[in-house]
């Protein structure tokens, strides 16, 4: 197979590359070792904040990716109709002593070019805007421009447009060497076969230093940062209405308290290093940790223990050079890195998609327009959670899998069900990113065995072979009588 | 958009709310509508395959399907009409019920009366707040059930159970039966919380260790379930450092308690206890919005379900005569509260003067023990925070009650019951 480049990932950052490639006469692969789109955890498992920019010094190439990226996503994830909103964030200094780094923030956020940067020491107005806020707040730095996002649906739709646009992508196809010969990319080779291809981007997250290192430069390493957080059940209300950051830390902007572009409240991410890249496991400290973190923002959250939905954790991509690395490279032509994205990774992705390009022009390849580019892509209809009365029932007369709800929590409807396995989603996880259904306070105790159903009768295949998210993460285990009939628990009917 | 009114809408059309239909229709109402989510009706009864059901309703030893069919037999005959896979989307106050369907789409039903019946969901993983990984295999237990006796799979071969309720003990049998291991049931007190019966045909007759003063502190497995880490737990619930191991299992079942429906009860305005999670209701089941009613395990976590069908019969029976103008206001209001040892009390609101029965839950298991409220004392052999305990207020203890606004109702335990 051959390929003019190839993308190794398809986390945000993979997807936002792909999607920018698209818009030119230039033919793309893309490679994703997990099941689906947003399966790797930087961009799963990510706060989903769109980060102003005033965090990063000037000069470092987070800061010089960050404010464009933020102001390159209002545009972009409004024609991939990907959920976005302009809330605002708020980082509140507790004591006196935090002031100070709030005025170092602004100027940052100057030098960097971040607009409408605003001292709130108001307690009044701050109270106001931030009812819930600790009462013992001194004043706040207030980022207009800072938006929300679900990081996965924004990833998905940014992949589903580019593969309209021409884009192929491949799943569960894991890079295992790439070829170069006289110093230049010639292909890949993956555990589904090899791909030509004489550009290939690192944009493998987790395991960039891996891919990097499989062309012989290590010039970094990746550590797993691990972030835990839990969500609360939309019924908690409305905690807060801005992104709410603690002062930070040299290691983390904190524990962030944010509401959801779906309504609910999301509390984390701790920050703690660890060496295992697979270890997802959340941790009883780690969790209590982010509570009490939470609380001390939002003293209210104390009592809505009853209202979490989950926890989770991620793991953040943290380069030893302690910057993104983003550029080509000299000694192995062919060879463009953007890697090392941790946060602000989410924000800075459209931005670094431009770079990504200018080097490839700047490498002698000739992007042409593509005059088919479509940079618009449907979102999936949600026609009874929208109660937009005409369009529901129009939509439903045409097709009445659309008033079926089968998720009871986030009232979506088999419509929307069969329409994302129609758009790509093999596994469960692939279609609750997708339509949210099992997102929900029931966390698919009703709508699962409905969407098993669903998907063995739309992918034609065994409600047995249908995993939670690719590999062996099957859901069922067989039949039943099968262990009694002495069935070798392959999960198929004699 | 379709518009209709209906005499009766009975949003749930599990035990709770055949009973109900049917009541209304004996009681004189002429259209009763029954909209139900799923596509057949019942509830989760046609899942509980199990005998037990019906024991005080019918005197008999029934199955789920056995009970349930007999309702939804008699609501047939009977006209009851019904919408299925028809989700209830929002209830308003003024009694108006917005839902969707495939037939239908979005549409709007103003009931002149409407009865609340949508059952109880399962707590969840994430609820529980249970660290480790997320990994495929975490059931809960009804859903789990509904897998292996509605859809005929095996969601688990080697399998750890979580909670020793009713619920979680059927299906540790269930898959025993099926021919998996069961490893353990855990659970976190240092009783059961299930039916003494269910624990020795369910556990003793299978050889299922039953951990009790234990809990699960964490998750193992990437892709699928590969084991759970056990510890005990000290009186606190918190568990004892030292005291952990792992036991392999491809399958996490869940029976950690079930919570009220009533998100639709909410929006509407209506009243909760914050103990049951269910609406506050007077002895005729009306919740504290005029003209809607509410049974079964919406109002609180029974333990039978033919308590479950009589809530829904006083529920139904209310509700017509509401929608027939005939149902006067109750001339006094006794607001019943759970005094000492006593966890809840529904209803929470009886008139005090014609006889009713009230269901409570104790805190504690308690033997030998006299109920108090007012002047009123009934004896009770033993209880168990897992069964509710009925208590009749006859028409002679009705009596004498001496009509205060508040009565509290509390366990006292004594030396013998003679």
């Amino acid at each position: 197979m051959k390929a003019d480049v190839v993308v190794v990932g398809a986390g945000i950052v993979g997807s936002t590359i792909a999607r920018e490639l698209s818009k030119y006469e230039v033919d793309v692969a893309v490679v994703e070792k997990e099941a689906d789109v947003a399966f790797g955890s930087p961009t799963k498992a990510n706060t989903g904040v769109i980060h102003p920019g005033f965090d990063d010094p000037p000069g470092t190439v987070r800061a010089e990716h960050c404010s464009r990226g933020n102001a390159l996503w209002h545009d972009i994830a409004r024609e991939v109709a990907a959920p976005f909103e302009e809330v605002g964030s708020l980082v509140v200094a507790l004591e006196d002593e935090e002031v100070e780094v709030l005025e170092e923030l602004k100027r940052r956020g100057h030098a960097n070019g971040v607009p409408d940067l605003e001292i709130v020491d108001d307690d009044d107005r701050l109270h106001r805007m931030e009812p819930h806020l600790n009462m013992g707040a001194v004043s706040a730095l207030l980022a207009p421009t800072a938006a929300i996002t679900s990081p996965y649906e924004l990833a998905i739709a940014m992949m589903e447009n580019a593969v309209r646009n021409g884009v192929r992508i491949y799943f569960e196809t894991e890079v295992t060497g790439i070829t170069v010969r006289q110093g230049r990319v010639t292909g890949i080779q993956t555990t589904r076969g090899e791909i030509e291809a004489q550009f290939v981007i690192n944009a493998a997250g987790l395991w960039a230093d891996r891919i990097s290192g499989m062309v012989g430069l290590s010039q970094f390493m990746i550590h797993p940062r691990k972030g835990e957080y839990y969500i609360l059940d939309k019924k908690a209300g409305d905690l807060v209405r801005h992104v709410i950051f603690p002062t930070p830390s040299p290691i983390s902007k904190g524990i962030v308290v944010t509401p959801t572009v779906e309504g609910n409240t999301l509390i984390g991410p701790n920050a703690q290093d660890i060496d295992d890249r697979e270890d997802m496991t959340t941790t009883h400290s780690g969790l209590a940790e982010v509570w009490a973190g939470a609380c001390k923002l939002i003293p209210s959250i104390a009592d809505k223990k009853n209202m979490i939905i989950t926890n989770f954790c991620g793991l953040r991509p943290e380069p030893d050079t302690k910057d993104f690395i983003v550029g080509g490279s000299q000694t192995v032509r062919g060879f463009i890195n953007a890697a090392g994205m941790r946060s602000p990774g989410l924000t800075a992705a459209p931005s670094v998609a431009l770079r990504v390009v200018d080097i490839l022009v700047k490498s002698g390849v000739e992007l042409k327009r593509k005059l088919a580019f479509d940079p618009r892509r449907k979102p999936i209809d949600k026609p009874v959670k929208r109660s937009d009365l005409s369009f529901a029932q129009s939509l439903i007369s045409q097709d009445p899998d659309y008033g079926h709800v089968v998720c009871r929590c986030e009232h979506v409807t088999k419509g929307e069900i069969l329409e994302a396995i129609r758009r790509g989603a093999t596994t469960l996880d692939g279609v609750k990113f997708r339509t949210r259904a099992g997102m929900g306070r029931c966390q698919g105790g009703f709508c699962g065995p409905h969407l098993l159903k669903l998907m063995s009768e739309e992918l034609a295949i065994p409600a047995q072979d249908i995993t939670k998210r690719g590999r062996g993460s099957r859901v069922l285990l067989g039949r039943a009588k099968e262990l009694l009939r002495g069935g070798d628990s392959n999960g198929r009917d004699d | 958009m379709v518009e209709m009114t209906e005499d009766i809408v009975v949003i749930g059309g599990g035990a709770a709310g055949l009973a109900a239909a049917i009541r209304a229709k004996e009681t004189g109402a002429k259209r009763v509508l029954v909209l139900d989510r799923n596509g057949e009706l019942g509830g989760i009864l046609p899942q509980c395959i199990h005998t037990g059901f019906g024991l005080h309703y019918f005197k008999e030893n029934l199955t789920g399907p056995e009970y349930i069919s007999r309702f939804v037999d008699r609501a047939g005959s009977l006209d009851v009409e019904f919408k299925l896979d028809t989700m209830v989307l929002r209830l308003k106050p003024e009694r108006e019920v917005v839902a969707a369907n495939s037939r239908d789409g979005l549409f709007t039903i103003r009931g002149k009366s409407v009865v609340l019946a949508m059952g109880c969901r399962e707590r969840t993983r994430g609820a529980l707040g249970i660290p480790g990984t997320r990994p495929a295999g975490i059931f809960t237990a009804g859903t789990a059930q509904r897998l292996m006796d509605v859809e005929g799979f095996m969601p688990g071969k080697r399998v750890v159970v979580l909670g020793s309720g009713d619920v979680g003990l059927i299906m540790a049998r269930r898959f025993a039966v099926e021919g998996a291991k069961v490893e353990a049931v855990i659970e976190m007190l240092p009783y059961a919380g299930g039916l003494p019966r269910n624990i020795i045909q369910c556990l003793e007759d299978f050889g299922i260790p039953l951990l009790l003063s234990h809990t699960i502190t964490a998750v193992h497995g990437a892709e699928r379930v590969s084991g759970v880490s056990v510890a005990n737990v000290d009186e606190k619930g918190s568990p004892i450092s030292g005291t952990e191991r792992t036991i392999p299992c491809d399958t996490l079942i869940l029976s950690v308690g079930l919570i009220p429906e009533n998100e639709l009860s909410e929006e509407a305005g209506i009243i909760l206890d914050p103990t049951t999670g269910g609406p506050v209701v007077d002895q005729r089941m009306e919740t504290s919005v005029r003209g809607i009613f509410a049974c079964g395990n919406a109002v609180h976590v029974h333990d039978l379900v033919d308590h479950v069908t009589e809530t829904g019969m006083t529920a139904g029976w209310s509700a017509a005569r509401f929608a027939l103008d005939e149902l006067e206001p109750l001339k006094n209001r006794i607001r019943l509260r759970p005094g000492p040892g006593v966890r809840y009390v529904v209803p929470q609101i009886i008139s005090g003067d014609e006889p009713v029965t009230v269901y409570l839950r104790v805190r504690n298991p308690v033997r030998n023990a006299m109920i108090r409220a007012g002047n009123i004392a009934v004896p009770v052999r033993a209880a168990r925070p897992a069964e509710t305990v009925t208590v009749d207020f006859t028409e002679k203890r009705v009596e004498e009650l001496s009509g205060e606004a508040e009565l509290e109702i509390g366990l006292e335990e004594i030396e013998h019951i003679d």
